[in-house]
């Protein structure tokens, strides 16, 4: 993915975004949508790497496969300009992201690529599951590290 | 009115002095420290609880944690600290430093030539530390990479400035007395030993008072983030729920009981934590739920 298709309409945000500033852009609460999907199907395997639960393939394999799929989720209107914690009340999104978006979309495909792997290894027995979930979490953390703010 | 004058004068003087004794440097007693013999390799184990790096390494978010150059920048109500370089270089960093001096810098806050550190250094915690353990930080931090970074000044506002005013602030605040007490079973005295003494949990998770001393009555109970917006979350109290299976696995794994994943400055901890052997992130564990109780 190119920084041009990840901020696509990043201009024609922009422009939407600038009269919204007094009350919170809309896009706020659908970037945090995405993040509890990933979540919903992220906590499934997590409880099986942890043990506690038991392993399932299946349901470890429709989690894999939700993430895969949620993690393909077209980017571009999720992340207008002046929707950073700086700007606005209600979101954790450092202003660090816009400072360094190269380095935030690189983050983002190794999510994607971290996805399509655990995808592959979810079925295929706790073994197979738990590497392959250790390195998704990972790829989370790089991007919580570098531009999450602490909650309030 | 010269008399009243030669008095008051008098009685400043005596502050004055009093001020300067209270304030003087209190090393750890030399007999005790001079004579250890540190292992580097029990060191490993006492860099990684302390977390030495997530302050000293160098100012790129992907430094090295094994290259302590220093450079990082963390804003206070007092002013910008910036850690120095404590790597083995002889010009820039601590590579000349005696193991006593390293000890005395590290458990009592006195850099070599006898001023005050100030207590963003976490001394305040470490002061609980097993001198043994400190040398063996010591043979440690020698056998990692010397770099040639120069350290940069803090950025302090007036009278902060004035390094002898901390020996003051130690005057009144720094304390070896463990906070949480009463019997403890094996287990949660080495996990005390490790968030107490080493981890220093309570420095960021613990509000400080106007002095910047922490508030012993809210241990842990979460604190404004003094680098940035939002806040350091409680880990005691009535807003702490977590069992001591939840700490663990956060500290080894970095995932809370909802599977969100650690960012933050706390990322740097999991990141030392998920090192150690998965005992001592129980025993940790096992020191946050006791000390809920």
């Amino acid at each position: 993915m190119t920084l041009k298709t990840f901020f696509g309409t990043c201009a024609l945000g922009l422009t939407l975004a600038l009269p919204a500033l007094a009350e919170t852009d809309p896009a706020v609460a659908q970037r945090k949508g995405q993040f509890q999907l990933y979540l919903h199907n992220f906590g499934v395997m997590g409880a099986m790497v942890q043990g506690r639960m038991d392993y399932d393939a299946a349901l470890a394999q429709t989690a894999a496969d939700n993430l895969f799929h949620i993690t393909r989720h077209d980017q571009s209107r999720l992340w207008p300009e002046g929707t950073d914690s700086a700007s606005i009340e209600g979101t954790r999104a450092n202003p660090a992201i816009w400072d360094n978006l190269d380095d935030f979309v690189s983050k983002f495909v190794d999510l994607q690529n971290a996805a399509e792997n655990l995808q592959s290894q979810a079925g295929n027995g706790l073994d197979a599951l738990q590497p392959a979930f250790g390195a998704t979490a990972g790829t989370c953390q790089a991007c919580h590290e570098a531009y999450r703010d602490e909650a309030s | 009115m010269r008399k009243l004058f030669a008095g008051l004068a008098g009685l400043a003087l005596i502050a004055a002095a009093a001020a300067w004794v209270l304030s003087a440097p209190r090393p750890l007693d030399e007999t005790i420290i001079s004579d250890l013999t540190g292992d580097a390799e029990a060191g490993r184990v006492i860099f990684l609880a302390s977390g030495c790096s997530s302050c000293h390494r160098g100012g790129a978010r992907d430094s090295d944690p094994l290259v302590l150059a220093g450079g990082r920048s963390f804003e206070s109500d007092f002013g910008t600290f910036r850690a120095p370089n404590i790597s083995p270089d002889p010009d820039h960093g601590i590579g000349t430093w005696t193991q006593s001096e390293f000890i005395n810098a590290v458990m009592r806050g006195i850099s070599p030539d006898g001023a005050h550190y100030y207590p963003a250094f976490p001394y305040t915690s470490y002061i609980r530390a097993r001198p043994q353990d400190i040398a063996d930080l010591y043979a440690y931090i020698m056998t990692l990479p010397a770099d040639a970074t120069p350290s940069e000044p803090h950025d302090l506002g007036f009278p902060f400035n004035i390094r002898r005013t901390v020996g003051l602030w130690k005057t009144l605040f720094l304390t070896d007395d463990w906070t949480v007490t009463g019997t403890l079973t094996e287990e949660e005295e080495r996990g005390r030993y490790l968030a107490e003494a080493l981890s220093h949990c309570a420095e960021c998770h613990t509000p400080r008072n106007a002095l910047g001393a922490l508030d012993r009555d809210q241990w842990n109970m979460g604190a404004p983030n003094p680098s940035g917006r939002g806040r350091i979350p409680a880990i005691a109290g009535p807003d702490f729920n977590w069992s001591a299976f939840d700490v663990s696995a956060y500290l080894s794994s970095g995932l809370t009981p909802e599977f969100d994943v650690v960012g933050g400055s706390m990322a740097d901890v999991v990141n030392n934590l998920r090192q150690l052997d998965k005992s001592e992130n129980d025993a940790i564990a096992a020191y946050i739920t006791r000390a809920n109780e």
